[in-house]
């Protein structure tokens, strides 16, 4: 795993960001195991007691489970990955729609902008992820 | 060891020398388990705080205790200290290195060495006389990490080194930091991309605290990074 910090802000919420991407993107699945604490610290470079920060808390939201002695996995079921999906379009579409509205669109507006650049994009090249 | 009290505790530390005071009444106290920053342009004290923990310079006034304790001959044994100065005999060989600072501390643990050794890329054989400043640092953090001390206090590991050493240095620190049984200050002037090393941090200013909290904390309330607040601070 790679991670590239903004350290303006706070390094667990970052971790926990990329972890919700991977398994939204699919990268992560239910079930699948993630490094442990130690591995994941160490590889990224970060404070041990951080990572252990964001690996609770991903714990408290149900993302991830501890099993003694085996590891921590990606929780299997309950529309996990769906879920994760959901919390980020929420959030990207929030932080669009906010911007819109600091530039002084309403919704009618957005939402042409939005049709034509879809087109735009989509006759000049694929759109590419990023 | 006692649970409740923390690694370190200061109350009023001051010192002065004839020219300058150093520290003007420093107030510390840091829990167990935590790598702690203490980050100042140089001759904001930072030396002399740590050199006033190891017992190197007496302070003239205040407490320092070591895990509860005041801090003492018998307290020494509790601490691992990296000075900036570089106290390694250019004569001797990596090994020899290893095998003469072993003498010295009863908390050595051989069983750590060789893969410290590996992690770092030095080896054994070689001289002293032959290593880069870089490989040196490593070496004084190999010496560091090999002992068992539940204090452990780096004095500008980072300071005029290759980036390449930098990132051994830090990645070994977090490798090898045992949380539930050590607690470490790394002192540094330039904070750069070594901020995600650190729980805490302490901004000493000419022989005063003027800023301190938790790292997390910190980037949160001034939606900054610590690199970002050190450069303003001490602008």
């Amino acid at each position: 795993m790679r991670i590239d910090f903004h350290p303006s802000q706070p390094i667990y919420l970052q971790i926990m960001d990329e972890f919700r991407r991977q398994i939204a993107t699919g990268l992560l699945k239910p079930g699948d195991k993630i490094p442990s604490q130690r591995d994941l610290a160490a590889t990224i470079k970060v404070n041990a007691n951080t990572v252990q920060r964001a690996y609770r808390e991903m714990e408290t939201l149900g993302l991830v489970e501890t099993l003694r002695g085996q590891g921590t996995f990606i929780c299997q079921g309950r529309g996990i990955v769906e879920e994760t999906r959901n919390d980020m379009l929420t959030n990207l579409v929030d932080d669009f729609v906010r911007a819109m509205q600091a530039l002084g669109l309403n919704e009618e507006t957005t939402l042409d902008v939005v049709k034509k650049r879809f087109s735009a994009m989509q006759t000049t090249e694929e759109v590419k992820p990023k | 060891m006692n649970g409740t009290s923390p690694a370190l505790m200061l109350r009023n530390v001051k010192k002065s020398y004839p020219r300058a005071e150093a520290l003007k009444g420093i107030e510390l106290a840091l829990p167990k388990g935590e790598i702690w920053g203490l980050l100042g342009p140089n001759g904001s004290g930072k030396s002399t705080l740590l050199k006033c923990i190891v017992g190197l310079v007496k302070p003239d006034a205040g407490e320092i205790e070591i895990d509860g304790n005041p801090r003492s001959r018998c307290t020494k044994g509790q601490i691992a200290f990296v000075p900036e100065m570089d106290t390694l005999y250019r004569w001797m060989t990596v090994g020899q290195t290893l095998a003469f600072t072993s003498a010295f501390y009863q908390d050595w643990d051989q069983r750590r060495v060789a893969g410290l050794l590996e992690f770092m890329g030095l080896d054994a054989g070689q001289k002293i006389r032959s290593l880069s400043k870089g490989m040196r640092a490593r070496l004084k953090l190999v010496l560091a990490l090999a002992r068992k001390a539940p204090l452990l206090l780096l004095d500008e590991p980072f300071s005029g080194i290759d980036p390449a050493s930098r990132e051994r240095i830090v990645e070994g620190i977090v490798r090898e930091f045992k949380s539930d049984e050590q607690t470490m200050v790394i002192s540094t002037h330039a904070v750069g991309d070594t901020e995600q090393l650190f729980d805490a941090v302490v901004f000493l200013d000419e022989g005063t605290i003027s800023l301190q909290g938790y790292a997390e904390d910190l980037r949160r309330e001034y939606g900054k990074s610590i690199n970002d607040l050190f450069k303003e601070v001490f602008a």
